[in-house]
């Protein structure tokens, strides 16, 4: 595992070595910003719903984009040849692109902290479902970054790893939204399932164990079937 | 070193490599020969772990690709066909960036990158971002990351392919020099280049072994095949007979050329012998005039043809 950290270290490079970075981290703080300026005023609470509300809207477009060229730039490329052929386990590769990937959704989402001292400022926040909003955006978002390494893995396409992954991180994030579509029985196996459901619990400032445990399965389930792509190519 | 059994790859219906075998031994520096899309670079990528065999298996010092893959991949360098390097990087960070994926620790990182930049000549280079660097240096650059844990093995595929001259030949010295400590694979379609470099050569054909036989063997066989192309006039009967009395001649066959004074004979010879001047010495005695006299040693080109033949296309000129 101690192969983890230079593969870490050199995703996190290419990423603000490249633009790829900052477009995001911009691109992302101008929509939220949007949204923050234009309705917070309106409302007139001071809580961060509005900013809580986006965010996860915004991560279906981001986290693919952020994702996408992790491992199907280096199946292009050829670089994947060598590294599978050094010492080094699979899960080792998968692991140390997706903390990467990881880090810039953490170095993106701290700027809206602006938005936390601007409501604080402003009047009387209630700092437990701030605290929860933020650990549920980036469990939400460590969960998206899984699927979206996964499907990076599939395929030597950028623009295919962003449409699959867009494609399954868009139907977790429905499920929730289907459910008066479902039949009565099944509309809490749903409701588990769904992405956005545990956001919502966490956000309101309550930390739930069974929250927690969906998105560390379901990163653990994505990153695990990522480095079984990778690995296929060894099995007979 | 490394031993390969009944190796068979096959991608679809197509059987890539069938059921190969062979050895390479400690120190060795073998060539892997054989035209485009015989089997050379699936048998190499099996080799370093990229990909599994259909069946039969690699042992490289006694681990099998199959069980003990990491093992087999520490005692590995491998630089692919396409020499994969991060553009963005330069030449210095992705020796380092290597070398912490190789586990080697910080001060035999910083030796291990001095002694690939003095063996490959990289100084010039250092700092440069591997996008600027020409195909020459982008090579070595492969070779130094191949090379950066210090190997027992080097697999190299087509290692000279794309360069000029001088670059050919120097990264073939290269090679003979680290071949002196290492056992080295390298495979490729010149056949100079493993006249030039390699101990051995296996050729491939089609996926199947051809020919394996030392470079010794080899040119000891070609010289086998040596004849003498003898042409002379004032002769009458018996030119057969005289000559074939002659040491080291083992057949003589009179051969009939278009605008040719006199008569024209093919002389085989024996390995290892040159009778050229006792059949000299054959004419005085017996009066005749040589007109022309020369000896054709088949090259290795000709055994690759021979060997290949079904396969190869005329290339493109």
């Amino acid at each position: 595992m101690q192969n983890v950290w230079p593969i870490f270290k050199r995703e996190l490079r290419a990423y603000f070595d490249s633009p790829i970075a900052y477009v995001v981290i911009t691109v992302f703080l101008l929509f939220t910003g949007w949204f923050f300026t234009t309705n917070f005023f309106v409302a007139g609470q001071a809580d961060m719903r509005v900013v809580f509300g986006i965010i996860p809207f915004t991560f279906l477009f981001f986290t693919p984009a952020i994702t996408m060229r992790l491992i199907s730039e280096e199946r292009k490329t050829g670089m994947m040849e060598l590294l599978v052929t050094m010492p080094i386990h699979d899960s080792a590769i998968i692991i140390g692109k997706y903390l990467a990937a990881l880090a810039l959704l953490v170095a993106m989402i701290i700027p809206t902290l602006v938005y936390v001292i601007t409501v604080a400022s402003l009047g009387d926040m209630d700092v437990g479902p701030v605290l929860g909003g933020y650990l549920g955006l980036i469990l939400m978002g460590a969960a998206y970054l899984a699927i979206g390494t996964f499907g990076s893995s599939l395929t030597d396409s950028q623009v295919v790893a962003f449409i699959v992954s867009w494609v399954i991180v868009f139907a977790f994030f429905l499920l929730d939204k289907t459910l008066f579509l479902l039949p009565g029985w099944m509309v809490s196996y749903v409701e588990y399932l769904a992405i956005e459901y545990h956001f919502q619990n966490i956000a309101r400032g309550v930390i739930d164990t069974r929250d927690i445990i969906y998105y560390l399965s379901l990163i653990a389930l994505a990153l695990f079937l990522a480095a079984r792509v990778l690995a296929g190519r060894r099995r007979r | 070193m490394i031993e390969i059994s009944n190796l068979t790859k096959t991608y679809g219906e197509q059987k890539a490599v069938d059921n190969i075998s062979f050895k390479v031994e400690k120190g060795e520096i073998l060539g892997f020969l054989g035209p485009n899309g015989a089997g050379k670079t699936t048998t190499m990528k099996i080799i370093t772990c990229y990909m599994p065999p259909n069946a039969g298996d690699v042992t490289v010092g006694g681990f099998s690709v199959l069980d003990d893959s990491i093992e087999v991949r520490k005692m590995i360098g491998y630089l692919p066909e396409i020499n994969p390097l991060y553009s963005d990087m330069n030449v210095v960070d992705f020796l380092k960036y290597i070398a912490d994926l190789r586990g080697l620790s910080e001060d035999l990182q910083i030796r291990r990158i001095r002694e690939m930049i003095d063996v490959c000549c990289l100084d010039e280079v250092l700092h440069k971002n591997i996008n600027e660097l020409s195909k020459g240096y982008r090579q070595r650059v492969g070779l130094a990351q191949a090379m950066i844990h210090d190997p027992e093995i080097l697999i190299l595929d087509e290692p000279t392919i794309g360069l000029d001259p001088n670059q050919v030949i120097d990264i073939r010295n290269l090679i003979k020099q680290l071949g002196r400590e290492k056992t080295v694979v390298l495979s490729t379609h010149i056949l100079s280049e493993v006249q030039a470099t390699c101990d051995r050569a296996v050729i491939i054909n089609n996926g199947r072994i051809v020919a394996d036989s030392s470079l010794a063997d080899l040119q000891r066989d070609l010289e086998g095949k040596t004849s003498i192309n003898l042409e002379i006039t004032g002769a009458e009967n018996g030119v057969e007979e005289r000559l074939s009395k002659i040491a080291g001649v083992d057949e003589v066959r009179e051969v009939f050329l278009e605008n040719s004074g006199g008569r024209s004979f093919r002389i085989t010879s024996s390995p290892g012998s040159d009778p050229r001047e006792e059949i000299f010495r054959c004419a005085v005695e017996a009066g005749w005039v040589i007109m022309g006299m020369s000896r054709e040693i088949r090259s290795l080109e000709d055994v690759f043809h021979q060997l290949t033949r079904e396969s190869i296309n005329p290339p493109p000129s």
